[in-house]
């Protein structure tokens, strides 16, 4: 199977076969492909993990699993989700685009592409295999609040710091790669405010990562040294503070969560605009709106420890600085809802996935401010009513963000249609079993259930069960994409190269072969 | 017809969540926020319905504008687009429009604050340390303190037995504050961060090991009020419950008085003599509240995280060491210190206890530990 066939063909540009085509390459088109399978098996991983969790928690009392497993199930769960499905899964996108949105034939660094991927299976390999070591994995939760991750840790601690820091340099060189092909692999006539909003988005995440990824890095550290070198950073007893590690890792932590939906807000930009027949509207105020939530996301982190004990004043500022992230953030909602006002407007299955995204972000968002207003926080923090905030954020928010792109752009890159029927059935399914799993959750939250708990007091229980069928029912629904998806690269109609009526005026993508040359653009086009 | 029922099936769809809603988000609503019992509680549920009914408008404006586009202009029914894609008016309008929104929230969200948040003294001030698993009480006026345990037997947990009404929220003895008196609570940890919250009172605060945070409250009627931990602290996270009983002043006064009594009765029987039947007689309920939860009931523990007591060499052969290891804790573990938090009789008849218990006592030296040789132990520290 790993035989390399020689061909000595240097006229042709085709990839090389078998394993190796996918060690070595340096292709943009294979390293998105990779990023996304990966991101896509971790997906059906981090799931599972949802599914165990889930089953403890259908009725009150402890029945399949030990407390101790669960907090393991809870603490990977989050770590899969954010570092392994949702960053990998628009590394992905920004890989299989970039390239072909601003008219290059390749990323400008291919082997440091290689390398960045190649890291991840290693860091992930690395994580997931604690939870088989007899201490167990991680098991203090994502955000790994210290003396609980530090004194008080299973010492597989040590494996975990390692693989966040083989994760971090994945994520730094990527974010070097796709901000050099920006700036320098551009087609001439396209300026920076001629940019499709993908790319923007892009750009600008990726300069939230190599901004706060070294943080991350440092956080770590600080944690491994407290653990194996006799430091104090975190331990109150050596003149530390443990409080400190909460403002460094939210220092970080906040950022992070606008690096997991900038490049969603791209993506649903352009299904808008091509199922609303209609350019954008206002794209440069969509623009300055993305650049002002990234500004504005490093200094609002403390809004996660308004009950850390700090004086009013900080209160008060985090507070203030994390409602007017409200103003961008609407800012984009109402202008994607112009954008479809007074449009020619069709409901493929990308176009769903978006209309659902911008109606279930926008709830999200406004959890989102309740949670700001720090002396209603004071009831809502850690109970459940956060986990049903980031969830709407991030699953209808940025999955299906990542789920209308992968629709979108699926045609272009198999040559195939997709399934129209089963997409559909795909996004009702999904649809309906988001919100039966996280609308509830809003309410047990208010009701005061608090999070990561693995048994709960019976006024819950109602409530919980449903939420466990909502969450089964998402899981399988998700099979269904698999097999859709494995369908269209098996088989279909064939897509022209716009693939979607009037596509061919929206971005340069639309005007390659559909499936697209190996190398891009091996002649730049000119943008007027 | 057809048009009348299509636009009344449009506003059922609108309608039903928002009914919906405001049924589940009522005021006695099981599924709302806690009303609660205290000023500043109540101030806090206003607050949160304020800010909910703005966002609900804000929402039903925009997504009725939203659903009405796509129903209108959608391309089955002939919609050709228009040709516009910016408007400089209505972008500079709406987002000044969402900016006075903002402000409007803000400015009773500000006030709530600065009323929630006061760090002066109370009448009464109870220091508040959370522990794996479970929360230490101390008047500090009085100089008297007291663990709160969960009381839900393992049984009901396990599904063996059915579950009772407080499932999760009860515990072997309350904090007990008097009522329409200002409470000062200094909330610290003891190992990791946990945090105290207690609905009612709209009180969360987190409890960090090294550090005291403060929180206050007047519960103007007497009543249960019952709360958690709400900071993931480890395995019993869960299992951890805050249960307040707020009485009058006199009964309260009463309460203290016992509290007081009894810890000089406490410190009566350290200098008394003690059989070895006594000390296992206490150490053994000692042992099942307190270090079962670990060790487990029948000493075999949860290796490698816990260890097993039973056939220990310490518990067997080193009783030095071993109530070195009560006193001080073990570090990087999750062993705790006990000896500033328990009496001595408590740990000398711990100690006994575990040395006899199981095959201990067959196999290992049985040496008994006394409360005079925990005061030794002390003062040889205090040197
Ligand atoms: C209008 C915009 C938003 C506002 C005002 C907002 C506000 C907040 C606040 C105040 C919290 C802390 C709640 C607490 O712990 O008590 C929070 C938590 C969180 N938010 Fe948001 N948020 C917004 C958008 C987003 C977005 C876009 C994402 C990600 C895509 C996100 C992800 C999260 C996550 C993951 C947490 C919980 C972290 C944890 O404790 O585990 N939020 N948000
Ligand atoms: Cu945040």
């Amino acid at each position: 199977m790993s035989t390399v066939v020689e061909t000595h063909d240097h006229g042709h540009h085709g990839p090389a076969k078998g394993l190796s085509r996918w060690l070595f390459t340096t292709n943009h088109k294979d390293i998105g492909t990779l990023y996304l399978w990966f991101s896509f098996i971790m997906l059906f991983i981090g799931g599972a993990m949802a599914m165990v969790i889930r089953a403890e928690l259908f009725q009150p009392g402890l029945q399949i699993v030990q407390p101790e497993f669960f907090n393991q199930m809870t603490t990977n769960h989050g770590l899969i989700m954010v570092f392994g499905v949702i960053m990998p899964a628009f590394v992905g996108l920004a890989n299989w685009m970039l390239p072909m949105q601003i008219g290059a034939p390749d990323m400008a660094l291919p082997r440091l592409n290689n390398l960045s991927f190649w890291l991840l299976p290693m860091a992930f390999g690395i994580l997931l295999s604690t939870l088989f070591m007899p201490e167990g994995g991680p098991n203090f939760g994502w955000t790994f609040y210290a003396p609980l991750s530090t004194t008080y840790a299973p010492n597989t601690v040590n494996f975990f710091i390692f693989s966040v820091h083989v994760m971090g340099v994945s994520s730094i060189l990527g974010s070097i790669n796709i901000i050099t092909t920006i700036f320098n692999m551009r087609a001439p006539g396209m300026t920076l405010m001629k940019m499709p909003l993908f790319v923007w988005s892009w750009l600008i995440t990726a300069y939230l990562l190599i901004a706060v990824m070294p943080v991350l890095a440092g956080v770590v550290t600080m944690m491994l040294m407290d653990i194996n070198f006799g430091t104090s950073f975190f331990n109150a007893a050596g003149g530390g503070d443990p409080v400190l590690f909460q403002h460094v890792f939210w220092f970080f932590g906040h950022p992070e969560v606008y690096i997991m939906i900038l490049p969603a807000f791209g993506i649903v930009s352009h299904i808008i605009e091509t199922f609303s027949r209609k350019p954008i509207f206002g794209y440069a105020s969509m623009v300055y709106a993305m650049a002002s939530i990234a500004i504005l996301s490093f200094v609002v982190w403390a809004h996660h420890m308004f009950t850390v004990g700090m004086p009013l004043a900080g209160e008060l500022f985090f507070m203030y600085s994390t409602m007017l992230i409200a103003i961008p953030t609407g800012v984009k909602v109402f202008n994607w809802v112009a954008t479809m006002f007074r449009g020619s407007i069709t409901f493929e299955t990308p176009m769903l996935f978006s209309i659902a995204f911008v109606a279930l972000f926008t709830i999200g968002g406004f959890s989102g401010l309740m949670l700001a207003i720090v002396p209603a926080d004071f009831q809502y923090h850690d109970t459940y009513f956060v986990v049903a905030h980031f969830h709407y954020v991030l699953v209808p928010g940025a999955l299906f963000g990542i789920i209308a792109g992968a629709y979108y752009w699926l045609p272009k890159w198999t040559g195939n249609m997709y399934d129209e029927t089963l997409g559909k059935l795909h996004f009702w399914l999904t649809f309906i079993s988001v919100n039966v799993t996280f609308f509830p959750m809003h309410f047990v939250g208010l009701a005061g259930m608090p999070r990561r708990y693995p048994d709960y007091a019976l006024q819950f229980a109602d409530f919980n069960a449903l939420i466990s069928v909502g969450a089964f029912m998402f899981g399988l629904t998700q099979l269904l994409f698999l097999f859709i998806v494995i369908k269209t690269i098996r088989s279909g109609k064939q897509a022209k190269p716009e693939v979607w009526e009037g596509a061919g005026e929206l971005g340069l993508e639309w005007t390659l072969s559909s499936p697209p040359p190996y190398h891009s653009f091996t002649v730049q086009p000119q943008v007027k | 017809m057809a048009y009348i029922k299509k636009v009344f099936t449009k506003f059922i769809l609108i309608a039903m969540p928002i009914i919906y809603s405001s049924l589940v988000l009522s005021e006695d609503s099981d599924y709302n926020m806690k009303v609660g019992v205290t000023e500043v509680s109540q101030s806090i549920f206003d607050l949160h319905m304020l800010i909910f009914w703005i966002c609900v408008v804000i929402g039903v404006i925009v997504f009725s504008i939203m659903f009405w586009s796509l129903w209108k202009y959608r391309k089955s029914k002939g919609a050709v687009a228009a040709d516009f894609d910016d408007n400089f008016w209505l972008e500079i309008g709406w987002t000044v429009a969402a900016t006075l929104v903002l402000v409007w929230m803000a400015v009773p969200s500000t006030q709530v604050m600065v009323k929630a948040y006061d760090d002066a003294e109370g009448e009464i001030n109870i220091l508040i340390t959370g522990h794996q698993w479970k929360w230490h009480y101390e008047y500090l006026e009085d100089e008297v303190g007291f663990f709160s345990n969960l009381s839900t037997s393992q049984e009901q947990i396990n599904g063996e037995v059915p579950k009772g009404e407080f499932y999760l929220r009860e515990v072997d003895e309350p904090l007990v504050i008097p009522t329409n008196t200002r409470i000062r609570f200094l909330i610290t940890g003891n190992d990791v961060i946990h945090s105290w919250w207690v609905p009612d009172f709209a009180v969360k605060q987190d409890a960090i090991p090294g550090f005291i945070n403060t929180a206050w409250t007047n519960v103007p009627e007497p009543g249960i009020f019952r709360g958690a931990c709400t900071e993931l602290c480890g395995i019993k996270h869960a299992f951890m419950p805050v249960v307040v009983r707020a009485v009058e002043r006199e009964e309260f006064d009463a309460f203290i008085a016992t509290k007081v009594a009894l810890a000089e009765e406490e410190r009566m029987l350290t200098s008394k003599v003690w059989t070895k039947e006594e000390l296992m007689e206490r150490g053994e309920g000692f042992y099942a509240t307190n270090c079962s939860a670990c060790h487990q009931i029948n000493g075999k523990g949860i290796p490698p995280v816990f260890p097993a007591l039973d056939g220990s060499q310490i518990a067997m052969f080193d009783s030095k060491r071993h109530i070195e290891i009560l006193m001080e804790g073990v570090q990087g573990s999750a062993m705790a210190a006990f000896g500033d938090s328990y009496s001595e009789v408590d740990i000398a008849s711990v100690i006994t206890y575990t040395r006899q218990a199981w095959s201990n006592g067959e196999n290992g030296d049985g040496v008994i530990v006394t409360p005079q040789d925990i005061v030794a132990y002390k003062n040889r520290i205090d040197l």
